[in-house]
């Protein structure tokens, strides 16, 4: 425990930069995963597809290799992006799939006669989409949303490897330099970790129960 | 499938989405292109970056790797997670407060626990070996992700299902386990079947506890042969590796759901998140069939 | 690639010892066993590192020698991505002088090569694997500190290191030692001894990663200046990648590796360090020293067994 104290501050710089990835990628990932979602539903055939193509892609690989991709093999291509960003560029593709799939989800929940309403009295495909659709699908899709964000709190951890110093390193580094107390210096990063994820889980119950309610 | 959502195209829309696809594949391929230009640029295909392939060695470690390591550990831990997944959603929906609530805590705590720093604790705290920590803590993981889908699963059921079980006689298990379990297992296959094919991926994480795996393996070939030479074209084949397994599981999680479909046919929840409960008795808008094996999104850690 | 052409070496040698280093353990079979080791002069013994296997050795009952050599195997852990001390290729057995000093343990329990398990260890598992029984040795370039002793004991060291600076060939940011990278960009492993010495005595900013190798495209790149850690680990970098990099001034620490075993085992650590100071004297460690990290470096001293 008092080496959890003694360390707060090297426990808050990888809580810190936990947070920052998580708010930047969110930022990114969000919209993008909404684009994916809507290409993926498009009229479009070729839009259809590229979309499948990258989510399916994306989807099927572990994360490190996102990663690895990133740091090793865009900076030959001329891409050398500053470690923290290119950590919030892999997060984003990695995750923005993961989020349109939840968009989607929530898409599916909305009554097709809903759609079939808008349709016949005249609507098009946006409005119908937008006016519709979506508003009455993000009350679904919060909760799997949230549940995303979750898993992303956590993946921020594998950036730990490519040069970010995550609440993983702080672990680490604490570690070694006090063999002796691993099991208190993991319960803390654990706990700083929980102190996202905890209260997210909870708030994407809550929200799913007013969903079951509601209807 | 999207039928709902617009007409069938006509002329001036298929002209229209014509033209979108020329300008989206002359994006991708010019991108592509590009990538391939600046990489061969760079002497990435040269054949002197590849020659480790000749070694039937090489490919016999990395296959290695990938059944006794990867497979292996994600086999056994997808069993236990199902397993767990079964336990964990029977508790948590149990109507017992003191059974429910503390499975809610420790379901909270490994949701909640990055797979990495699971792993380690198993190791440091129970002092199993290397292999059996990672399938232990993946089990524990995607069990809860697991348990979560099939709570949801139950919850969507129509309440009749429960109340007729009851009425006929049944105890309140008895209707769980024989009346709604096989219903809500059957309509959450594509969600525990993403969430397998996430756990097959997150195998990867054992590099921390010195797990031989596929990525591991890769990174320790590349590196004895020369990262700078070989980095690349390693990754690429590891790549390949993955994407062809996990595709291979998703392609078989779709028969299947195609399957379910057939036989289970209108009203009920084809493709939903852990949160998705509200599509009983409506056919979905997107169909699952176009999509991906499952829309949990509960990714990985 | 000179490496590649090193490793290619030691394959051959370890192929010419596997060919005729198979009878040597079945002659000496043949002679009838009650000599207890003292076989005589064989020019080649077992495995890739020529070693002779001891003979019907003998221990106390109860010893964790005795179990070993009863059970006729032993698992040692050691690093598979650590060039000149134990570097995996293609099979499951590693090559480096960590192997070596492993297999010249292994052989004074009677135990050829053949039957030693190798298994890789990270820096996040090294105690843990010992404590739990998953390995009996650690070998692993593995720095012998009071932190660690409070958990595993250390037999002895077999080879002192120290942490160096490694830097672009021809060493454009002109750095001279430890001094000059205070509040430079340094790369190294995250939880590191290195990298807490480079951060906390000399101010580098740290850029940290998981394995060392990691860090030679952002040194090739500019981003960081120098990577850090064991001078040894460093030359492997250099002789890997032929003209890239130099080390660049003395070594600033001492790194004593030594032999990792379960915490309390005195009987075998002291036979460990007994192996060890045979091994110093009668010039087998020198050997097998020259036959692996040898090829790149200096045959140092042998440094002072720590029986502590």
């Amino acid at each position: 425990m008092e080496v959890i104290l003694d360390n707060l501050p090297l426990y808050l710089r990888g809580f810190g930069m936990t947070l920052y990835l998580l708010g930047l990628t969110v930022l990114f990932a969000l919209p993008l995963g909404a684009l994916v979602a809507a290409l993926r539903i498009s009229p479009v055939p070729s839009l259809r597809v590229v979309a499948a193509v990258y989510t399916e892609w994306l989807r099927n690989t572990p994360l490190t290799l996102v990663f690895f991709f990133i740091a090793f093999v865009l900076p030959r291509i001329g891409a050398r992006l500053d470690y923290e960003i290119g950590a919030v560029v892999a997060l984003t593709l990695y995750t923005a799939p993961f989020f349109a799939e939840a968009i989607r989800s929530g898409v599916n929940a909305v009554p097709v006669g809903q759609a079939e309403a808008a349709r016949s009295i005249g609507l098009t495909f946006g409005q119908t989409l937008g006016n519709v659709i979506l508003p009455q699908a993000l009350r679904g899709v919060v909760p799997p949303l949230i549940n995303v964000t979750i898993a992303l709190t956590k993946n921020t951890s594998v950036a730990t490897g490519f040069f970010v110093f995550t609440l993983v390193s702080t672990g680490q580094r604490l570690a070694n330099q006090n063999g002796d107390q691993v099991i208190p210096i993991l319960l803390g990063v654990a706990f700083f970790y929980l102190v996202i994820t905890i209260p997210l889980g909870q708030f994407a119950d809550r929200l799913e129960e007013r969903v079951v309610v509601n209807r | 499938m999207s039928q709902v959502l617009y007409d069938a195209p006509g002329p001036k829309a298929l002209a229209r989405s014509r033209v979108i696809s020329w300008v989206v594949a002359v994006l991708v391929l010019g991108g592509l292109g590009f990538a391939i230009f600046q990489l061969s640029g760079q002497g990435l295909f040269d054949a002197d970056r590849w020659d480790i392939f000749n070694d039937p060695l090489v490919w016999l470690d990395l296959l290695n790797a990938l059944v006794t390591g990867t497979l292996a550990a994600a086999g056994l831990a997808a069993i236990g997670a199902i397993a767990l997944g079964v336990v964990f959603s029977l508790l948590r929906s149990s109507t017992i407060k003191w059974v429910r609530i503390p499975t809610t805590v420790v379901l909270e705590f490994f949701r909640g626990m990055p797979v990495l720093l699971l792993i380690l604790f198993i190791l440091l705290v129970f002092g199993v070996p290397a292999f059996w920590s990672v399938v232990i803590a993946l089990a524990l993981y995607n069990g809860t992700i697991i348990g979560e889908a099939l709570r949801a699963g139950l919850r969507a059921l129509p309440k009749g299902q429960r109340e007729a079980g009851l009425a006929v006689g049944m105890r309140p298990l008895q209707s769980r386990l024989l009346i709604e379990f096989p219903q809500a297992f059957r309509n959450m296959l594509p969600i525990i079947v993403a969430q397998l094919v996430v756990l097959l991926k997150d195998t990867s994480l054992g590099y921390i506890v010195g797990m031989t795996e596929l990525v591991r393996r890769g990174r320790l070939t590349s590196e004895f042969f020369g990262a700078g030479q070989y980095a690349f074209s390693v990754y690429f084949v590891v790549v390949a590796m993955y994407l062809t397994v996990n595709l291979s599981v998703s392609f078989l999680a779709r028969r299947l759901a195609r399957r379910r479909g057939q036989r289970l046919d209108t009203g009920r929840l084809k493709e939903g998140g852990m949160g998705d409960q509200s599509a009983v008795g409506n056919a979905p808008i997107i169909g699952a069939a176009d999509g991906a094996a499952g829309g949990d999104g509960s990714g990985t850690s | 690639m000179r490496l590649k052409r090193m490793s290619a070496a030691v394959g051959g040698i370890a192929l010419a010892a596997l060919l005729a280093g198979c009878g040597a353990p079945g002659s000496a079979g043949n002679d009838g066993g009650s000599d207890g080791g003292t076989e005589e002069e064989t020019p080649t013994g077992d495995g890739p590192y020529n070693l002779e296997i001891a003979e019907n050795p003998e221990f106390d009952a109860g010893t964790t020698m005795a179990e070993l050599a009863e059970e006729g195997s032993i698992t040692i852990g050691t690093k598979f991505d650590q060039p000149l001390f134990g570097l995996l290729g293609t099979g499951d057995v590693p090559e480096g002088f960590d192997v070596a000093i492993g297999a010249l343990v292994a052989s004074k329990l009677g135990i050829p090569f053949d039957s030693i398990e190798f298994r890789e260890t990270v820096s996040a598992n090294r105690e843990p694997f010992i404590q739990n029984g998953e390995v009996d040795i650690v070998v692993a370039t593995y720095t012998i500190n009071d932190t660690r002793k409070e958990v595993v004991d250390f037999a002895g060291p077999y080879f002192e290191a120290g942490q160096s600076l490694m830097v672009l060939a021809g060493n454009p940011e002109g750095i001279e030692g430890p001094e000059d990278v205070e509040g430079q960009p340094v790369c190294s492993v995250e939880g590191s001894t290195p990298a807490a010495t480079i951060v906390e005595e000399y101010g580098a900013e740290l850029v940290a990663t998981d394995v060392y190798s990691n860090c030679l495209d952002p040194l090739r790149g500019g981003e960081v200046v120098a990577l850090t850690t064991d001078n040894v680990i460093l030359s492997g970098f250099v002789a890997q990648n032929e003209g890239e990099f130099e080390l660049v001034g003395d070594t600033f620490t001492k790194e004593p590796y030594g032999i990792g075993l379960e915490k309390g085992d005195d009987n075998f650590r002291t036979f460990i360090n007994d192996v060890l100071e045979e091994a110093f004297e009668d010039g087998t460690w020198e050997r097998l020293f020259e036959e692996t990290a040898g090829q790149v470096l200096e045959v140092p001293e042998p440094p002072m067994v720590d029986r502590y």
